[in-house]
């Protein structure tokens, strides 16, 4: 409980923005390139390796003043299943949600075969999720699979 | 008419299949026809493949219609850098339909998005090759006379072996048993035997290719274990004769087995068995002419029989 209490006290409270927790720490700064955050000039609070119970060590994220379309918070899933998303408005959670993974995803993942047409072509990426949990992805078009956690980001 | 595409053969169901090698038998019948009469059919083989194309370019001649096309994307445009997805636009143009073989994976699910013209894969990169499942579908039916509760042994690269694979996926349907037989290095990949799991398909795996497998099973059908494969040349050079099927190896055999191969063949098959009544390996390529010609009215809406 203790533990717990520092983390909070770490990260200075919001007025408005998006606070995104759970973040398993491996893919913390995968999810700082989904959501564009190198290019951005709000106000943006980091933590990693925080304790967690569920995670044994997460990330979370705090950036000021912005709220992120449904897509994108959905991508984070394919890096962060167990990411959760606080949106605040004046000081207060107005919402709590989980990512969810999309069934498809287009031009969010890379193909991992050298040989694949979408690393070929000017083209657009696109998997399919056949395990959520995992989550596993498959390539729609050469059938590579690839997990989640070892899935590079475009 | 009804047309479409054939990029791989998880796309079919067990009725497609079906349909796809009763159409093959009636071709095998009636080999020359005028039911492409008046069609221009596409062979666009970025990567060379001389009995593939061969095959497909017959089928068309065969069943009436005229062939364009290349049989290396050195003389196309590709080598000039145009995308495929231009190629496949201008090729449209001209054709009623595109038989593609392309050096890239998903190069032809790829193409069907770009065009309305349908496309038949003709091999993408390790990926998929319908038609050769097809042949082999329709060489297995052929000898045995149905395709139901039959014993199936895979032998020697089950690991990269496109065939053997797309043949597992086409064979769920019909309630096989298999034998996987290969060296741990090549061994059928985890998610085909999950898949067995789950449609409860029996199988059974083994490192030695044993005169007990040869003679429990209906089908043999052997790959060829290539020596790039392996990371470890001592165990290449440990494993590569004990995949090799010779003619004593039959002796006890079922009568009806018969001796599949996709070719080209090098050693996994001794010349001595090429003799025996059971080598059914060069009439399997033959066939894959009436599967092709099956492919290719079934994928421009005609039907054979009217």
């Amino acid at each position: 409980m203790m533990s717990d209490k520092k983390t909070e006290l770490a990260v200075a409270a919001l007025a408005a923005g998006t606070v995104i927790d759970h973040i398993p720490s491996a893919a913390l700064f995968k999810v700082v390139h989904i959501l564009g955050i190198e290019h951005m000039s709000n106000g943006v609070t980091i933590g990693n390796n925080l304790p967690s119970r569920r995670l044994n060590r997460k990330g979370i994220i705090k950036i000021e003043s912005v709220e992120f379309d449904r897509a994108t918070l959905d991508r984070i899933a394919v890096v962060a299943p167990t990411a959760t998303v606080n949106i605040i408005r004046n000081y207060q959670v107005a919402s709590k949600t989980k990512v969810e993974l999309p069934e498809t995803l287009i031009n969010t993942v890379a193909c991992p075969n050298p040989k694949c047409i979408t690393n070929n072509e000017p083209m657009k990426t696109r998997f399919d999720v056949i395990d959520a949990e995992g989550p596993v992805l498959i390539c729609h078009y050469c059938g590579r699979t690839v997990c989640g956690d070892k899935a590079r980001i475009i | 008419m009804d047309t479409h595409s054939l990029v791989a053969i998880d796309d079919l169901n067990r009725h497609e299949i079906l349909d796809l090698l009763d159409r093959a038998s009636y071709f095998e019948k009636n080999p020359n026809s005028h039911l492409l009469d008046g069609k221009v059919v596409a062979t666009l083989f970025f990567e060379p493949s001389t009995r593939t194309r061969l095959s497909f370019e017959t089928a068309v001649n065969r069943l009436g219609g005229r062939v364009i096309g290349f049989s290396d994307a050195s003389t196309s445009s590709t080598s000039k850098g145009e995308t495929l997805k231009d190629t496949i636009k201008m090729v449209s143009n001209y054709a009623d339909l595109i038989v593609m073989r392309h050096f890239l994976e998903g190069a032809a699910r790829y193409a069907t998005e770009v065009t309305q013209v349908p496309i038949v894969n003709a091999g993408d990169g390790a990926n998929q090759h319908p038609s050769q499942t097809l042949l082999d579908l329709y060489s297995i039916r052929k000898t045995q006379g149905r395709l139901e509760g039959l014993t199936i042994t895979m032998v020697g690269d089950l690991k990269y072996g496109r065939t053997v694979h797309s043949l597992v996926m086409a064979m769920r349907h019909f309630k096989p048993v298999f034998n996987f037989v290969s060296s741990r290095e090549l061994a059928m990949p985890q998610e085909y035997l999950d898949l067995c799991d789950e449609l409860g398909i029996e199988y059974h795996v083994y490192t030695d290719f044993s005169p007990e497998v040869i003679n429990s099973s209906d089908i043999l059908y052997m790959t060829r274990v290539q020596r790039e494969r392996f990371s470890d040349i001592m165990e290449y050079e440990r494993v590569k004769d004990l995949y090799t099927l010779r003619n004593d190896m039959l002796a006890d055999s079922k009568p009806t087995l018969r001796i599949l191969h996709p070719l080209p063949r090098v050693n996994e098959i001794n010349i001595d068995v090429d003799d025996n009544p059971k080598a059914y390996y060069f009439e399997q390529a033959h066939n894959g002419l009436f599967a092709r010609q099956a492919i290719i009215t079934a994928c421009l809406g005609i039907n054979p029989e009217k």
